[in-house]
């Protein structure tokens, strides 16, 4: 008690703040954006855009292979695969070697992806042989694959392969025929492992290697790189991912962007005018939204037509805009609505603001917030549509590639070469994915509510 | 109440006809038309051919004449299958899309309720997490290709047991059912629980669930009474658009599923420019939807009493 003074009851004196604004001032976007930055998923997501964009724009600088170029040597490859072939001389005609050293079905030279020369020695009691080639060995259930060719007579043991030959496994068999030409089961079979090998002019063809290149028959060269594997035309499916992020992104961004701006015109509009107009503006508003969104995407598509050699990618973002830009007009002319009524308007007024000032200074920037989230929760939404429609066939045409068509294409091969069908989707899910948390965290970072909530 | 409902009715009425009039005109703005085909036809075949469908018409007279159809409920015939009748391949096909939405909305609403209370009740904790982790699949991952790796891990599954537990493909019992349909209501399982956890939350911290609680309420029925009940209103307001999207969404479950639904049909139209068919069924499905959402309106007024339909 004792230290309790006069002094203490002093006044504060003016040089001591009472009051005063302890942190700086921060301007609405300002605040979003440093909730933004807190929120780890929606910046993660925003960094994995930027990516998707730059991937867009400037992997085709980086990796300038055209999408729709064919890589004949390799068909359905994953990424990985061995790409090494060897060189060897043309292919010359072949009928049998006489003299050919061991017993039974055996293979006359080193199978390679050129050709695979089978001789076999009559079998027991045949009349003739059937060769067949296969991915598997005879099972118990005596498969034997897919007949290549028929002999009825024994004159002719020898067989020579060249049918669409890739490198792996193969299992051949030679089945004996009874006299009336009919299998019996009787059969010898072989297991063959092709290599990959090129000839010196197909090599300089494809660009393999140049003319100045000192190379011999036997050195081993390497084929066309591609990191993510080929598709079941050969053609590369990284170019192709590119060029169909290009066309996805392209529609998944333009028509929200498109159809968000004429919603944001036409809402303000209504809003602004009110009365009968906004009435008339607002039913026509909902008959376009009662129309079944996927019917009419496709019935529009097919009425604005694509001629040939045409993507038919601006038809369906003319068919994206028509259809979806009531949601948007819904939601600007309420949030209009409510701002005319709100004190700062009617204060503005007071102080002399003129409408066009009102208009910019206070309409759009407060609706602009609401608008950023609609455009970006449209855009996994477009990507959506386009890969929906384009996997049903009723999308862009071929040969563009879009991420919808790519996985179209990739499931029918679902079973053996899954990387077709895993890559696309994969692209779609991510992108989907980041756009989706972006818009979550640029809901929570734009809501007024939140602002100064720590 | 009644007068309500009436509006609404007469409101849907004239949607149902801006619908049929954009379908016209969208149609008859597409290049080409039905009768050309690869089959030679002569002069004089076509002309009776486009007599018998009435396409020598003026357009002004063919709208009409659509209408007044219309207003009979007859769709007409088929170009492409001969003398078959467009309310014939409805009266076919419609029953088992709607089937297989009907299943897919009803997975999509139990699972949505149920997950987002879940996640709400376990908020932050690893029953949360694990649920909405699979929302954000649910969400982000493709239908068609849900759809390709549910039917793979079928395939493994059957192969594994040793007999078909459940069918790969195609449509007639209720296995067949079973997956295409949960498939089919996965995204919008997903939406909705995202839904159902944010309004359960919302329930969680208002002042009457506080009061229930400090009442001395017993915690499952304060879960029960006030916030289930409280929390589920948005999820059904949300229900007449998920209904719209499962309906028309089902192309490519039934497509990658082999499901003779009118999806599909509506496709296989469109690829052979069926004027009819497609006209019939975008009219139809519009009228459909249309109504779909003005039933769940008026039900939507009778579960929350807070609603006034008349005003």
């Amino acid at each position: 008690m004792s230290d309790l003074t006069a002094a203490s009851f002093a006044p504060l004196s003016d040089q001591q703040l009472s009051q005063s604004i302890a942190r700086p001032s921060l301007s609405y976007w300002q605040d979003a954006w440093s909730r933004l930055r807190a929120n780890k998923r929606a910046l993660v997501s925003l960094y994995i855009v930027i990516v998707l964009l730059l991937f867009t724009v400037f992997g085709p600088v980086v990796w300038p292979v055209d999408p729709a170029m064919q890589d004949i040597d390799q068909i359905s490859q994953p990424p990985g695969t061995d790409r090494t072939a060897t060189l060897v001389a043309e292919y010359e005609p072949w009928f049998g070697t006489s003299g050919l050293p061991g017993a039974g079905l055996r293979l006359a030279e080193k199978a390679t992806s050129q050709a695979v020369r089978l001789q076999w020695d009559a079998l027991d009691d045949a009349s003739g042989h059937r060769v067949y080639r296969n991915l598997f060995p005879v099972g118990p259930e005596l498969s034997y694959g897919i007949p290549m060719a028929e002999f009825l007579n024994n004159d002719t043991l020898y067989f020579e392969d060249r049918l669409d030959l890739q490198p792996g496994r193969f299992y051949y068999v030679v089945v004996a025929l009874d006299e009336r030409g009919l299998i019996t089961d009787r059969y010898q079979s072989i297991s063959v492992d092709v290599e990959r090998v090129t000839t010196l002019a197909e090599a300089l063809e494809r660009g393999l290697i140049t003319e100045s290149e000192a190379v011999q028959i036997g050195d081993k060269i390497a084929l066309a790189w591609h990191p993510f594997g080929t598709d079941y035309l050969g053609r590369d499916l990284l170019a192709r991912l590119m060029a169909g992020a290009r066309v996805s992104l392209f529609i998944g961004i333009g028509a929200p962007f498109l159809f968000v701006l004429f919603g944001v015109v036409y809402g303000s509009a209504a809003g602004f005018m009110g009365g009968r107009v906004d009435q008339l503006m607002m039913r026509f508003a909902d008959f376009v939204v009662a129309l079944p969104f996927l019917l009419f995407m496709i019935l529009f598509k097919i009425a604005f037509g694509i001629g040939p050699g045409e993507s038919g990618v601006f038809p369906m973002l003319v068919a994206l805009v028509v259809l979806l830009w009531p949601a948007t007009a819904r939601l600007v002319r309420g949030q209009i609505l409510q701002i005319r009524e709100q004190g700062y308007i009617s204060a503005s007024q007071l102080l002399g603001a003129s409408t066009p000032y009102l208009i910019m200074r206070h309409m759009i920037p407060n609706t602009l917030g609401v608008v950023l989230v609609t455009v970006t929760f449209a855009i996994p939404s477009a990507i959506f549509t386009e890969a929906f429609l384009s996997f049903i066939g009723m999308g862009v045409a071929p040969p563009t590639p879009s991420w919808g068509s790519m996985s179209n294409e990739g499931i029918k091969t679902m079973l053996t070469t899954p990387h077709e069908l895993f890559f696309p989707a994969l692209f779609i899910s991510f992108t989907v994915l980041a756009f989706n948390l972006l818009g979550d965290g640029l809901r929570d970072a734009l809501d007024a509510r939140m602002r100064n909530v720590e | 109440m009644w007068l309500y409902i009436l509006k609404r009715v007469l409101q849907g009425l004239l949607t149902v006809w801006f619908i049929a009039t954009a379908t016209f005109f969208a149609m008859h703005n597409v290049p080409g038309d039905p009768l050309t085909n690869d089959r030679a036809m002569t002069e004089t075949t076509r002309a009776n051919l486009e007599a018998k469908y009435g396409l020598d018409q003026p357009i002004t007279i063919q709208y009409l004449i659509f209408l007044r159809n219309l207003a009979r409920g007859d769709f007409g015939i088929s170009f492409v299958q001969e003398n078959r009748e467009v309310n014939d391949i409805i009266r076919e096909h419609f029953p088992v899309s709607a089937i297989l939405g009907v299943l897919a909305v009803v997975f999509a609403a139990t699972g949505g309720v149920l997950f987002g209370a879940l996640t709400a009740l376990y908020r932050n904790r690893l029953p949360d997490y694990l649920i909405m982790f699979l929302v954000i699949l649910g969400i982000s991952v493709p239908s068609f290709v849900v759809a390709a790796l549910s039917q793979l891990s079928l395939v493994s599954l059957n192969s594994l047991v040793g007999f078909t537990v459940l069918p790969v493909a195609g449509w007639g019992t209720v296995m067949h059912m079973l997956v295409p349909a949960l498939v089919l209501g996965l995204s919008t399982m997903a939406y909705l629980t995202r839904l159902m956890r944010s309004s359960m939350l919302e329930v969680t911290s208002s002042d009457y669930v506080r009061t229930a609680k400090s009442k001395g309420v017993p915690p499952t029925r304060i879960f029960t009474r006030h916030q289930l009940r409280n929390a589920i209103l948005p999820v059904v307001t949300v229900l007449g658009p998920a209904i719209a999207a499962i309906t028309t969404g089902g192309f490519v479950v039934e497509l990658v599923f082999a499901i003779p639904g009118l999806g599909r049909y509506f496709v296989e139209a469109v690829q052979q420019l069926d004027y009819t068919v497609i006209m019939g069924t975008t009219v139809f499905y519009g009228a459909f939807l249309v109504f779909m959402v003005i039933l769940v309106d008026v039900v939507y007024g009778f579960i929350d009493p807070r609603v006034r339909l008349d005003s």
